[in-house]
């Protein structure tokens, strides 16, 4: 059942110059499954009319915390970055459907930029099933490099850059790593990427999950703005993804 | 408690707080968030006769105090609404109106003389305002003889409760409702969206697929204000006010310039649970100000 909670603020941590982690609490939150989302009320701010998709980058049950990791993009995001503790953070959740938790097979997540987010609560829940997945980050260069540490519990990180200053250099289709035979992919970043890992995907025949971003007003499938085109005519994100396999997609060349 | 109950010309709400087509889906979407058998009623998705597609993404855009949208009456078809969703909805105790749009008027006649025959809804709200369809839509409700001819066929075959939603995009939208008015209609409700656009100057490019949408939101209200204060004086059918109402003193303001009921829309994307708090707010409103029936504040303006 969806519900409408306003969480308590309880930390804003800067990560670097345009991402930050909130950190959020309310009694009446208990859950959220990986790869889901949650949309976010923006306060006094005059352009940002509409709540702010935001994908779940972390949960803890017991303490009732939930986790955003955010980067900033404009002026909904930009107020966001600029709550302090104590602020209240109006919230409905939980909205869309979420990633498959494998049980077994070797998995590789794919992530780029702040795309990384709901990858770390997934690679969570996959670590719980035994299966500790590699992680693939794509980066502009090492100054994008955030929480490295602590992923690195839970997953195998592998880097690409564009300038080469970490990692391998190049995109992360190029990434040596893709040479290891992978049972299942699963891919959150900027549109031409997570259309280039599919592809690889489509080629070699690996199962492939990617997580869309589409433009959205309501999160709740009555607006029907964020529709994606898929083999079965328009699909709303909101409600029938964000999590979608590529062979649902029109996006094979 | 002041009484809310209104009587729009024989369509009895149990309070004139109604949801504007395609910001409320089936009504089941909110389910989760509100009663439904607490509103006035809702008007769910612009059906048409066949199945639509609407058009390519991206079909939103976010605008200062608003949106902009060009979704395209995306919808399965009335064959798919009576099998699938009727079922599912009837058994509500509120009133559900079918938003009936169309290409031709003979589109529009037979998918009217099919929910007709449905008999838990009481009404249809009859769009000839679309802003984001190539043809029919708001082509029928920018001239005064289209728009008669496409209500006068379907006040033909629709013998229940028959509002006709107008479009703010003309010069002269009291002349529209008259037409309206004498074509049939038991109400007009307005406005429909502003034709609008929106750029993206970073590439260059209009950030709607269709170049143009339709364009709601608090920004809108001053002129949705002001085109229902001219409509409700000019004709002596009940007139349905929408166009950013975004809380209770926003309906209040509706109903004060003639609307006989307002429908809440874009606001219901921001908070689901708006509905409610309009519904309580007027309560307040009314109680605080010795009103002790809604009626006796519609058209103090």
């Amino acid at each position: 059942m969806k519900k409408i909670i306003d969480f308590i603020v309880k930390q804003n941590n800067r990560i670097n110059k345009d991402v930050f982690l909130l950190e959020l609490f309310s009694k009446e939150f208990t859950d959220l499954e990986p790869g889901q989302f949650v949309n976010v009320k923006v306060d006094n701010s005059k352009n940002a009319f509409l709540r702010r998709p935001i994908s779940v980058h972390d949960v803890n049950k017991e303490k009732h915390l939930l986790y955003l990791l955010i980067k900033i993009v404009g002026e909904g995001t930009a107020k966001l970055s600029e709550l302090q503790e104590d602020d209240l953070l109006n919230i409905i959740l939980p909205l869309g459907n979420s990633f498959t938790i494998h049980k077994d097979g070797k998995c590789l997540l794919v992530g780029g930029g702040v795309g990384i987010a709901p990858l770390y609560h997934l690679s969570k829940a996959l670590y719980i099933n035994g299966l500790k997945p590699d992680i693939l980050i794509g980066m502009r260069s090492k100054e994008d490099l955030i929480l490295a540490e602590k992923f690195s519990k839970y997953a195998n990180l592998y880097y690409t850059t564009e300038d080469g200053s970490y990692g391998e250099k190049g995109y992360p289709t190029n990434h040596s790593i893709l040479k290891n035979k992978y049972d299942h992919i699963q891919c959150c970043g900027p549109l031409p990427m997570m259309k280039a890992i599919a592809n690889y995907a489509y080629k070699n025949k690996i199962d492939c999950e990617v997580s869309l971003e589409n433009m959205m007003a309501c999160g709740i499938g009555a607006c029907l703005c964020c529709v994606n085109d898929t083999k079965e005519g328009h699909k709303c994100v909101c409600t029938d993804g964000p999590i979608f396999n590529i062979n649902t997609l029109k996006w094979q060349n | 408690m002041a009484k809310l109950i209104t009587n729009l010309n024989g369509l009895k709400l149990k309070n004139p707080i109604l949801t504007a087509s395609g910001t409320f889906g089936y009504g089941l979407e909110f389910e989760d968030f509100i009663d439904l058998n607490s509103l006035g009623g809702f008007i769910v998705k612009g059906t048409t006769l066949n199945h639509r597609e609407g058009n390519p993404y991206p079909r939103m855009a976010e605008t200062a105090s608003g949106m902009l949208n060009a979704v395209g009456l995306q919808n399965k078809g009335v064959d798919y609404f009576i099998k699938n969703i009727y079922p599912k909805i009837k058994n509500f105790s509120t009133n559900i109106l079918v938003n009936v749009s169309g290409s031709t008027i003979e589109d529009y006649v037979l998918t009217a003389e099919k929910i007709n025959e449905l008999d838990n809804i009481p009404g249809i709200e009859l769009n000839i305002s679309c802003p984001n369809v190539k043809e029919g839509g708001m082509t029928f409700g920018t001239n005064s003889k289209s728009a008669s001819e496409v209500i006068s066929a379907v006040r033909k075959v629709y013998k229940k409760h028959l509002m006709v939603k107008l479009t703010p995009n003309v010069t002269s939208i009291k002349d529209i409702a008259k037409a309206a008015e004498g074509a049939g209609a038991d109400s007009v409700s307005l406005i429909n969206t502003l034709l609008g656009m929106s750029v993206d100057a970073k590439i260059r490019k209009p950030e709607l697929s269709t170049i143009t949408g339709g364009l709601s939101g608090p920004c809108i209200k001053p002129i949705a204000l002001r085109m229902v204060w001219e409509v409700a004086h000019a004709i002596n059918i009940p007139t349905v006010g929408l166009g950013g109402i975004m809380n209770a003193t926003d309906a209040i303001e509706f109903l004060l310039v003639g609307a006989s009921a307002i429908q809440i829309g874009t606001a219901n994307f921001i908070d689901p649970t708006v509905t409610t708090k309009v519904i309580k707010g007027i309560n307040k409103y009314l109680n605080e100000n010795n009103f002790s029936d809604v009626s006796e504040i519609i058209g103090l303006i």
